[in-house]
């Protein structure tokens, strides 16, 4: 037995509610009516993420790919498909701009992402150095070694456009002049992997995936800098990565592509990793080379930069993770190539970590210009539960919280800073109307106070009073002058910080009050959080003419506060309440209130 | 391998491309591709793995087949991740496969090519070294 063709029908919630279970039946229906049932299999498979045009009909090995399809059509895509084996022009997605019939391998028309920093992860086996050269791996720092010269590969990395991923967007190739330019017999290079904030994963995985690329990149930086020695700072918390990188290294020593007279060229670069102890403000680059030193990971002012005054004084050049996953491929596909994706100011792509109240939280890629609504609509899938959207938080703490009404804004460094974010590092979390703003400034800001060094007055002090006014409001016992007073410890803190940590840590706090004051003066004035995530401010209740006495949710209760005679309304002691919301998730007659 | 020359890295960069593209190893001509980083670990791939060489050795399928690991394929969603690249059937990503899938993978997909139900997912971009 063998199948000549393969029908997926999406089986996402997007294409199920628009009747793909019909399409489903009505492809097997048709299959047996027109007796070719043995040379189709007709399957369904989860979300296509692409659920706008759906439902989606994909047909391998011809790799037809048919969106809005109706249950009606059934008959027409195995007639012609199937049996004749002539696509079914009219359902052919069809991309508006070149208004031509796609193929699926054609990923700009239909696919959203686009994958340069990962184009290896999920495709090679991360241990294995010939898998990676086999997909032109060390190609670059062939051509860096060979075939460029120090000056012509920064010339080429300033030609791409490649800006910082780490968060501030720095040029890279203007990072590299500046050390290849700072006097001095010892350089170093440094790779950023400290990632800290909440919810983000994109680099742990991009050294999980693919690590030779982050060793390939530090090679190329380190001859055009000048620079015979790099660390990868890392934390303790990623075993993995720290274990596949330990491989990688080895591998690449044995090889011959680390260590003394890399190929033959009579270049040198060896590479040692450091293990961060996971301290947030280590991820600040000065801070970070202090803790390298042996010392405790704290910020200095700037300038000097590390490039010209960096580890043990030494020009240094620091670059994240995904900044240095983008450089081989810049010099293997030439600067041209990669400036041609993005926008204007912010070329390439960038990685994003999806999380939150999303359908399809995942590892993504997309091209600098992407919308906010393509990412979390199209790649995402939407809200969980059909739930309301209400924000996204880009760039972790140090970020802030972008709404509805600014969604279709084009991804660009400028952009999400115009918009009181950032882009940050790449965490992307998505919330619905079931989340408090109040309560997400206050997690933010009680993760600024933990992991703020206690350096400077602005950033130790600040933070802490911020919390204390959130938690306040919170608790219901806020005052309309706290707004007042979060604003402008807010913008002192934003002007006054040592570093970044205390310089954004006031974003999440600002920027929803900014959207969603109103929300800040209910709990205020009303001691009401319409989210019911402010625990303080939630009373439960039971509706004694809905409840029927089942008792369940006296059986819940943890602590227990509910009282009541069988079948009878019960009553709930609020005194005691510790409102954990087990009776309302439990009463399946709606009886117990929330408000 | 002692260290190596630039010839001999591009010797050996055409002979595993070739490799990897062929998709042949030691005569093996399916590849099971299991997505190991953190986070397909953590949704019990290591189980899936061992799941399948267990249901590979069973079904007499050990001798065509290489099980292979990777990084995060990006579908967080539908951990573990498990790709099957195979001849005359074409490659596909399934999603969601906990070690009680392993078996019926390996039944279904590469003893009887056909596809499994529900556990299809795209993969999320094209190839950009191959394209």
């Amino acid at each position: 037995m063998a199948y000549k063709n393969f029908i997926l029908v999406c089986g996402g919630t997007g294409c199920e509610s628009s009747r793909s279970d019909e399409i489903y039946k009505n492809l097997i229906k048709e299959a047996e009516a027109l007796g070719v049932s043995r040379d189709v299999q007709v399957v369904k498979t989860g979300c296509f993420g692409f659920c706008e045009k759906g439902p989606i009909v994909k047909v391998l090995p011809s790799e037809s790919f048919y969106v809005e399809v109706k249950p009606e059509d059934a008959r027409e895509i195995i007639a012609e498909q199937v049996i004749k084996g002539r696509e079914v022009k009219r359902l052919l997605y069809r991309n508006e701009r070149k208004a031509e019939t796609a193929k699926l391998q054609d990923i700009e028309f239909y696919q959203k992402q686009f994958r340069i920093v990962l184009r290896n992860c999920g495709v090679i086996n991360p241990e294995s150095i010939d898998e990676y050269i086999a997909r032109t791996g060390y190609k670059a720092l062939e051509k860096a070694l060979f075939e460029m010269t120090p000056e012509e590969i920064i010339a080429e990395m300033k030609a791409s456009g490649l800006r910082g991923r780490g968060g501030a967007g720095f040029p890279t190739g203007m990072k590299w002049e500046a050390a290849r330019k700072s006097p001095g017999d010892v350089k170093y290079i440094v790779c950023n992997a400290d990632e800290g904030d909440p919810g983000a994963y994109m680099d742990r995985s991009t050294i999980e995936g693919d690590p030779h690329s982050i060793l390939e990149a530090m090679v190329i930086a380190g001859r055009a800098v000048g620079a015979n020695f790099g660390y990868i700072y890392i934390r303790a918390e990623y075993p993995l990565a720290i274990e596949r990188l330990k491989i990688a290294i080895a591998q690449a020593k044995d090889y011959g592509l680390l260590g003394e007279n890399i190929l033959e060229s009579g270049f040198n670069f060896d590479i040692e990793i450091r293990l961060g102890a996971g301290a947030f403000v280590c991820g600040e680059e000065t801070a970070l080379l202090q803790s390298i030193e042996g010392k405790r990971g704290m910020p200095r002012p700037k300038p000097p930069f590390p490039a010209v005054k960096g580890l043990w004084g030494k020009p240094t050049v620091i670059n994240n993770v995904e900044t240095l996953a983008n450089v081989p491929m810049v010099l293997t596909r030439g600067a041209q190539w990669f400036s041609s994706i993005g926008t204007e100011k912010s070329k390439g792509t960038k990685v994003f970590a999806l999380t939150g109240k999303i359908n399809n939280s995942g590892l993504i890629e997309v091209p600098m210009g992407t919308t906010l609504r393509e990412i979390i609509f199209d790649i995402g899938g939407g809200i969980r539960n059909n739930k309301k959207f209400k924000g996204v938080q880009t760039g972790g703490p140090s970020g802030g919280i972008i709404v509805e009404k600014d969604l279709d804004t084009p991804i660009s460094y400028e952009s999400l800073t115009a918009l009181g974010s950032m882009m940050g590092s790449g965490g992307m979390i998505v919330m619905d109307e079931d989340d408090c703003v109040v309560d997400v400034s206050k997690f933010y800001m009680a993760f600024c106070v933990d992991e703020s060094c206690g350096k400077c007055a602005p950033c130790r002090i600040g933070t802490k009073q911020m919390h204390g006014l959130l938690d306040k409001i919170t608790k219901g016992q806020g005052e309309e002058a706290d707004l007042v007073k979060l604003e402008q410890i807010g913008k002192a803190m934003t002007k006054a910080s040592l570093c970044m940590l205390g310089g954004s840590a006031a974003n999440p706090t600002l920027s929803t009050i900014r959207h969603f004051r109103d929300e800040y003066l209910e709990h205020i004035r009303d001691r009401k959080c319409r989210a019911g995530k402010c625990k303080d401010l939630v009373v439960y209740e039971i509706d004694p003419a809905k409840c029927i006495g089942c008792g369940l949710c006296a059986r819940k209760c943890p602590v227990p506060c509910i009282t009541g005679e069988k079948k009878k309304p019960h009553v709930i002691d609020g005194s005691k309440c510790i409102k954990c919301g087990e009776c309302f998730a439990v009463c399946k007659f709606g009886a117990v209130i929330k408000r | 391998m002692a260290k190596m020359t630039l010839d001999q890295l591009r010797a050996l960069r055409a002979e595993k491309q070739e490799e990897l593209e062929r998709r042949n190893v030691e005569g093996k001509d399916i590849q099971v591709i299991v997505g190991m980083g953190t986070c397909g670990i953590a949704a019990g791939a290591k189980l899936t793995f061992d799941a399948i060489v267990a249901a590979l050795e069973k079904h007499n399928m050990a001798s065509r087949v290489v099980v292979r690991q990777t990084g995060c394929m990006g579908l967080c969603y539908v951990e573990p991740t498990v790709e099957v690249v195979m001849p005359d059937m074409p490659s596909v990503i399934y999603g969601k496969m906990t070690s009680e899938f392993a078996e019926e993978l390996v039944v279904k997909h590469l003893v009887e090519h056909s596809l499994l139900d529900n556990h299809i997912f795209d993969r999320p971009a094209v190839d950009i070294v191959k394209h």
